[in-house]
């Protein structure tokens, strides 16, 4: 095991070797041109052993890692805003044909206008994809969930694809050390892969991708959702046997922090939970009832651990670095329907912030608790607010 | 006869129990295609040369010539009549269909 | 190389049972080439016919491996069933993708021109039927001059697609590829040699066969084979090959055969003037001058 001080790119393409790809289909965007430039040096330098296509969109990207997964080899792409959706009709596509493809995905807005900078519209518009989508909150992270992720996926019970998301730039290009396993020691949690039903060999031949009409599509849908729901248990015993392996735990599909006795809860994804881990611990010493949810799978959303974490919580602030244009945050929608139906009675604020890497600074946090603190008061307050916006509304 | 055969299929009972990933053994042909014709070829083996056009040009494969004469399989024949149409010594002739179901 | 007729041709068929069109002309080229391609292929195929009529749950058609691929991509997904056979060490197998003109010359040819540009180990079928059939028979980037399609109508002020075929044949030799050929369902035992020499490629081969459509074509379902022969006869469509960097003429006609009988058997040509079919006449006079002075005749 090794320490390098490495930014969460850097992670991202160490955790990917150590994961042995046999293919590795990706098209360049900022901001993920690191990971593939990374895994080019790897495959180069003979550390990693992978067949690198130099693939000329997105599209094709995700379409040879469907054609790599359809015969049973391990397949990895990246990508990012702009390229994930040119891919998108290829997710919906490898997640109903059931391929364990990991996708490495640096969260980054979308044009129109133009931006390059860090926010989470991109994988937001694949909630409904059929991918299973992580969002990591630090390199260490990063680089653990790229094993994590085809152990889950690669999972008969799951076989699904499954997206990890850096926040851009301020995940992807910030740096701090991090503990790179030693390959023996993946190679002995991550076995190779071993598709038997949803491949085509030699030995059985199938065909895939196939046509199922009005009289027999429901099926397979029904299927694929109760099965991605099911996959919540192999997501957390991946997780606890990881933690076994190499001594990092990540609780789950979702981390709490001073929930039992909190009165308000602030629920982030991403980056975004390591600043409100600081401020939280700043409330906590005044003595103010405060917690923090740390929302890690948005898909599959894991609904029974965060309503029993918030059974008792008065007031809840979702943190969104997105918006769902003539409404509101995604993930405040989705925590929304949740907590309606395991019938708890909050209050809700939603908070945008980010958005075309907006920087969401302590004092946005400390705006954030403030105003789910004074809603716990009584104080009628905006449920959806925009942060650190320029001017007046 | 040796074309390909039809395979048993019983759906499945249960919603678990459909293909994993949208996928169906390969070699499996449920259904047949006999239904479509207007009229079905048939073969003069005494005029047939045995020059194997029509096995090479039938667009679907129905004509099988694993057996000492060319023989038709009619559960797949379209009845397109492109074997008839190519054969040389016209030793093929374009039979109603109805004349075949009395 | 065994020349390949129907006497030698193996009886089996890898492809049987599809739900195609009776006389189509696509289902001949597909079957055909999975008989030479044999077992060990595994086909891509793009959203069109082929893929249409052969994967309806529960019923397949192919007995060998296929796979459904996204639209755009059978380039892309050839490429990486090559690519992930080779990492797992399978060998002697073929990558095949079977697109129609539209998966191939329009929202295909991105996908392709990359699987060309890396060398990827595949055989590319464009099956040409010269519009998108599949979803009612619309003009694509290799439907003829003058030809009536539902998105491109003959009327008052229109005689149909107003635009020539995109030339496949030549962009795709541009990337020097190593192997490129056109074809024909009415000259099948060049269709097969091209076949088999493409089996024997190391790196990309491309072969773009001619296959009528009588649903398409308004063309009555025996004449299939007699049509794409006389399409090339009357030298709107040729038999090439591009190898080792150069062009070769297979079939260079001393006499055309008059483009007036080709057209006359199609209802999508039904409505040509005389100046529609000279028009036809002179680009293709000015395609074969420009064939015969540059290519190995």
């Amino acid at each position: 095991m090794s320490r390098k001080f490495i930014s969460g790119n850097d992670a991202v393409a160490e955790g990917v070797r150590l994961a042995r790809p046999h293919v590795i289909s990706a098209y360049p965007i900022t901001p993920q041109t690191i990971v593939v430039e990374r895994l080019s040096d790897f495959c180069e330098d003979g550390s990693l052993n992978a067949i690198y296509m130099h693939v000329e969109s997105e599209h094709s990207a995700l379409a040879a890692a469907m054609g790599v997964s359809s015969v049973g080899a391990r397949a990895f792409t990246a990508t990012s805003s702009q390229g994930l959706l040119y891919m998108a009709e290829n997710l919906p596509y490898a997640s109903g044909a059931r391929m364990p493809i990991v996708m490495m995905n640096a969260n980054r807005a979308l044009a129109t206008p133009w931006n390059i900078y860090g926010d989470q519209m991109d994988s937001m518009f694949m909630l409904n994809s059929g991918w299973i989508q992580v969002y990591v909150e630090d390199a260490q992270e990063a680089l653990d969930m790229m094993i994590q992720s085809y152990k889950i996926a690669e999972d008969p019970k799951v076989l699904t694809p499954f997206m990890v998301n850096l926040d851009g730039f301020v995940l992807t290009h910030t740096y701090e050390v991090v503990e790179i396993p030693e390959q023996d020691k993946v190679d002995a949690y991550l076995p190779p892969l071993k598709l038997t039903e949803n491949v085509m060999t030699l030995e059985k031949p199938m065909s895939l991708c196939i046509t199922a009409g009005n009289n027999y599509n429901m099926e397979f849908k029904i299927k694929q959702n109760e099965e991605m729901i099911e996959s919540i248990d192999v997501i957390k015993s991946v997780d606890a046997s990881f933690a076994e392996a190499f001594g990092r735990k990540y609780h789950g599909l979702l981390e709490t922090i001073n929930c039992e006795d909190a009165e308000v809860v602030l629920i982030t994804t991403g980056s975004i939970t390591g600043t409100s881990r600081m401020i939280l611990k700043e409330l906590r010493a005044q003595g103010k009832k405060v917690g923090l949810l740390k929302l890690r799978y948005l898909r599959p959303f894991p609904t029974e651990a965060l309503t029993e974490a918030l059974k008792h919580i008065k007031v809840i602030g979702v943190v969104d670095k997105n918006i769902s244009f003539g409404y509101e945050g995604t993930i405040f929608t989705n925590v929304n329907s949740a907590i309606l139906q395991a019938g708890l009675t909050p209050k809700v604020h939603n908070f945008i912030c980010g958005l075309g890497g907006r920087d969401v600074t302590k004092d946005n946090i400390r705006e954030m608790y403030e105003a789910m603190l004074s809603t716990a008061e009584g104080n009628a307050g905006e449920i959806i607010q925009y942060m650190n916006v320029r001017c007046a509304l | 006869m040796n074309k390909p055969k039809m395979k048993a299929f019983t759906e499945p009972t249960t919603v678990r129990d459909y293909p994993m990933g949208a996928t169906c053994p390969s070699d499996h042909i449920t259904s047949i295609n006999a239904g479509w014709r207007t009229y079905r070829p048939v073969i003069d083996q005494v005029k047939c040369v045995n020059c194997m056009r029509c096995f090479l040009v039938c667009p679907d494969g129905v004509i099988d010539k694993s057996g000492e004469q060319l023989e038709i399989d009619y559960d797949f024949c379209k009845g397109c009549g492109v074997c008839a149409y190519e054969c040389k010594v016209k030793a093929i002739a374009m039979v109603k269909e109805a004349d075949f179901h009395v | 190389m065994v020349k390949l007729n129907g006497k030698n041709l193996t009886n089996d068929e890898l492809f049987y049972g599809h739900k195609a069109c009776g006389g189509c002309g696509e289902s001949l080229a597909v079957r055909l080439a999975m008989k030479i391609l044999g077992e060990r292929t595994f086909a891509s195929l793009p959203a069109g016919c082929m893929s249409a009529v052969s994967f309806i749950y529960p019923n397949m058609a192919f007995k060998t491996n296929a796979i459904i691929t996204p639209f755009a991509s059978t380039g892309a997904v050839a490429a990486g069933v090559a690519a992930g056979l080779k990492a797992l060490g399978i060998e002697n197998t073929h990558s095949v993708g079977f697109a129609g003109d539209g998966g191939t010359a329009d929202i295909g040819l991105q996908a392709l021109s990359g699987a060309i540009d890396r060398g990827d180990n595949i055989i590319y079928f464009c099956n040409d039927n010269e519009a998108y059939m599949n979803t009612g028979i619309q003009k694509s980037g290799l439907t003829p001059f003058g030809t009536k399609t539902t998105t491109s109508p003959a009327g008052k002020n229109l005689p149909g697609s107003v635009t020539m075929k995109k030339n496949m044949f030549e962009i795709v030799a541009a990337h020097d590829i190593a192997y490129a050929a056109t074809a024909s369902v009415g000259y099948l035992e060049d269709f097969m040699m091209k076949v088999q020499k493409a089996k024997e490629v190391k790196g990309t081969s491309y072969i773009h066969i001619l296959a009528p459509c009588p649903t398409g074509w308004g063309t009555a379902t025996e004449i299939t084979i007699a049509l794409a022969k006389e399409a090339v006869d009357c030298g709107l469509w040729y038999l090439a090959e591009y190898e080792n960097g150069a062009f070769k003429l297979n079939k260079n006609p001393k006499e055309f055969s008059p483009i007036e009988n080709y057209v006359k058997q199609q209802g999508r040509f039904k409505h040509l003037k005389e100046e529609d079919i000279k028009t036809l006449e002179a680009h293709r006079d000015y395609k074969w001058h420009k064939m015969r002075q540059n290519w190995q005749v």
